[in-house]
């Protein structure tokens, strides 16, 4: 393994995301128009759908990062699984609290079944349950192996629980959930598409430092096993 | 050959799960455990929600399941704990058997033993609920759901046991993972109790099944991995 170094691939990311992040805020706020029914409470569904998408995508890289650890046995691998659990916890937690701000003005209460906001509820609980996982275990190899093995299966029943989440709703309908039908102008979309760019790049910036932050400590654990043999 | 492969390996896990019936008509740890819980569970679950009359009728799919699947956890954890503190699981690791007929065997064992409590508590909740719950097309419900639960719960179980938490890590890692099965199978039953048809309830049925389907296939893909020493 090479030595801990910041490498110009994390500042060019990470100003990327910093200008994409400045951008999608301005066209959320300036660029994009006042939903007519809803009002400006809208504008809270932009980050709120990018932050779904992160959250998701994060944890299909954690699944397939769990599969090359599997496979190869190798570090790096289990590294970059971790890391990505850690930041799309993050970012389906934003998900969770800015669906609950969205449903209060406009269904009348924080919390509704409604399939999205439950879907990525129900992520959330899994993820947790993969960190506890892992604080669990002693031995770092096994710690890899397990969490390896919980990314891979936690993933596949995630479009499962969605398919079923959904169809218990639509069998049940429910009064709150009927305000969906959301007008959607070409400068929505525009914004929307930009938004969820920006997360992405967010992202993968903080999931390289999250990386880098785990390969230096590897590097420390190294470090003082070799001053406690001298 | 390949026949004759495939009847060994079946002989292979039906002698594993042959062991675990042996094991557990000696102990009944397991079972008892699991029975005497759901018995408590669905007192706990009258006096909570007061069960009576047409309220009853509406809650006893999902009263029915949260209970299997609560009651799953405790039977599923203590039936690896005893193979970790046997040295059972390192006997079977060093037999000349394939990892996947280690994992069909566990979970199978684990399949009979819910199975068995499942069919001891649907007489009393029919009895208890005044619902009618013991019939052909609920069993159906009952074992696609099983299967999908013990196979995954096994898997997990496998890894809850090296953990410092033990028994309480299973519920927290398993009940999320077990949410299309939860949904899947209150719905069925609550159909087919309302009168619906197999044919009815179809969409649940195929979420059971496709879940079923991919993680027994995932469990026997991984299961090597949490066994490895």
């Amino acid at each position: 393994m090479g030595r801990w170094r910041r490498d110009e691939g994390d500042v060019v990311l990470l100003a990327a995301s910093g200008v994409a992040v400045m951008a999608a805020l301005g066209m959320v706020f300036l660029y994009a128009p006042r939903e007519a029914t809803m009002g400006d409470v809208q504008r809270i569904f932009y980050f709120h759908v990018a932050s779904a998408w992160v959250g998701f995508f994060a944890f299909f890289v954690t699944c397939v990062a769990g599969v090359g650890q599997l496979v190869t046995g190798a570090r790096r691998w289990d590294m970059v699984s971790l890391s990505s659990v850690e930041v799309g916890l993050t970012f389906i937690t934003m998900t969770v609290i800015t669906g609950s701000l969205w449903a209060r003005p406009v269904w009348g209460t924080y919390w509704t079944w409604e399939p999205r906001l439950t879907i990525s509820a129900v992520q959330l609980l899994i993820y947790v349950a993969y960190g506890m996982l892992r604080a669990s275990v002693e031995s770092p190899e096994r710690k890899a192996r397990y969490g390896a093995v919980y990314g891979i299966v936690a993933f596949v029943t995630v479009p499962l629980s969605w398919f079923a989440i959904r169809w218990w709703r639509t069998i049940h309908p429910d009064i709150l959930t009927g305000g969906e039908g959301m007008a959607i102008t070409p400068r929505m979309t525009l914004t929307l598409v930009v938004a969820v760019g920006a997360f992405t790049l967010l992202y993968a910036a903080v999931l390289r430092l999250r990386v880098s932050l785990e390969r230096a400590r590897d590097r420390l654990t190294r470090v003082r096993l070799n001053l406690e043999r001298r | 050959m390949i026949r004759g492969r495939a009847l060994q390996f079946l002989r292979r896990v039906a002698a594993i799960v042959e062991k675990d019936i042996a094991a557990e008509l000696h102990s009944k740890e397991v079972v008892s455990a699991m029975l005497v819980f759901s018995v408590v569970a669905l007192m706990i679950f009258s006096f909570a929600l007061d069960l009576r009359g047409e309220m009853a009728e509406a809650a006893a799919p999902g009263v029915l399941w949260a209970t299997v699947v609560f009651a799953g956890t405790l039977g599923l954890s203590r039936s690896l704990a005893r193979e970790q503190q046997s040295g059972g699981m390192e006997g079977l690791l060093l037999a000349p058997v394939d990892r996947s007929a280690i994992f069909f065997g566990k979970a199978a064992g684990n399949f009979v033993f819910m199975g068995v409590v499942e069919v001891a508590l649907l007489p009393l909740f029919s009895a208890l609920f005044d619902v009618p719950l013991l019939r052909a097309d609920v069993l159906l419900v009952l074992v696609l759901g099983t299967v999908g639960y013990a196979a995954v719960g096994t898997l997990l179980a496998a890894m809850a046991v090296n953990t410092r938490a033990r028994e309480v890590m299973l519920p927290v890692l398993l009940l999320p993972l077990a949410v299309p099965v939860l949904i899947g199978a209150v719905q069925a039953t609550r159909g087919l109790v309302e009168g619906a048809t197999l044919a009815e309830v179809g969409s649940w049925i195929r979420i059971l099944v496709v879940y079923d389907l991919v993680i027994v296939a995932v469990s026997l893909l991984t299961f090597g991995s949490v066994v490895e020493e």
